[in-house]
């Protein structure tokens, strides 16, 4: 499954590198601690955090994610915005809690793989 | 010169030395408290073993260690450095900081045990799980600290080419 389909599927909001959205999505991971998405997450995978600082990118960078997802409409700094787009690493925006996101992600057929 | 001009130039260096060889070594100034340049170092590092060829699930293991160590300094110290050096057989990583030390060491290799204030914690950092994740990933490790002087932790992770 392409990033392009969650957007449209889940109406996300798209806050950057909008010209990576044919990333292949291999499978979620959901959690707000950074040391336990770095160690547990699998490459290709989409992310989904309510945490918005910049060091999400990193995260997300080093272990190779196809994006990430905010929920509760949680807005990213500036600091986040400016990094991920150079990094060309997407973040979306959902207004869904993590537990209703997980939920239609895992409807749309994302596994924690 | 700031911490940021000094890594982009060791790693500049570094860059060209590989282009022909199987070995590398280099260091990264880590600046405590310095978020925005957190995970600096660990990328370059991961991009320097992917230059060099290294099989992909060792470049894995050692970013997650790396990143680890270097948000330890980042986290917990005023300042640190990590060295790395790598050969045909392995990359071993040396990160010395300044940082208070640590007091129980077999305490603060316990998973789920951290030292982290409010704020580091709500940024999703200070879970302790750091120093055990890189237990986890190195074939070695090795951590000795002095109290009020600093933490240095060593690690060895095997390479084997693919």
């Amino acid at each position: 499954m392409k990033l392009q389909e969650l957007v449209d599927s889940l109406s996300l909001e798209v806050k950057t590198a909008s010209f990576n959205l044919t990333k292949e999505v291999t499978g979620g991971y959901v959690s707000d601690l950074l040391s336990d998405v770095i160690a547990n997450s699998k490459e290709g995978n989409i992310w989904v955090t309510l945490q918005t600082h910049q060091n999400i990118v990193a995260v997300a960078t080093l272990r190779e994610l196809s994006g990430i997802i905010l929920v509760n409409n949680r807005t990213p700094d500036t600091e986040t915005l400016k990094k991920a787009e150079e990094e060309g690493l997407p973040i979306m925006v959902s207004p869904l809690p993590a537990f209703e996101l997980v939920g239609r992600l895992y409807s749309l057929g994302l596994r924690c793989q | 010169m700031p911490v940021a001009d000094y890594m982009r130039r060791d790693c500049e260096v570094v860059l060209m030395q590989n282009k022909c060889e199987k070995t590398a070594e280099g260091v990264f100034f880590l600046t405590g408290k310095d978020f925005s340049n957190a995970g600096v170092a660990s990328s370059e590092l991961k991009a320097i073993l992917e230059k060099m060829g290294i099989n992909h699930g060792i470049i894995r293991r050692a970013a997650i260690a790396a990143f680890e160590a270097e948000m330890n300094v980042i986290i917990y110290t005023p300042a640190g450095m990590m060295r790395y050096s790598i050969t045909p057989d392995y990359l071993k990583i040396v990160v010395e900081d300044m940082g208070p030390g640590i007091e129980d060491i077999a305490l603060a290799m316990t998973e789920g045990y951290s030292t982290a204030p409010h704020y580091i914690r709500e940024m999703g950092f200070g879970s302790g799980m750091g120093l055990p994740n890189i237990k986890k990933n190195a074939d070695e490790m090795k951590l000795s600290s002095t109290p009020g002087a600093g933490t240095t932790l060593e690690f060895i992770i095997k390479i084997k080419r693919e």
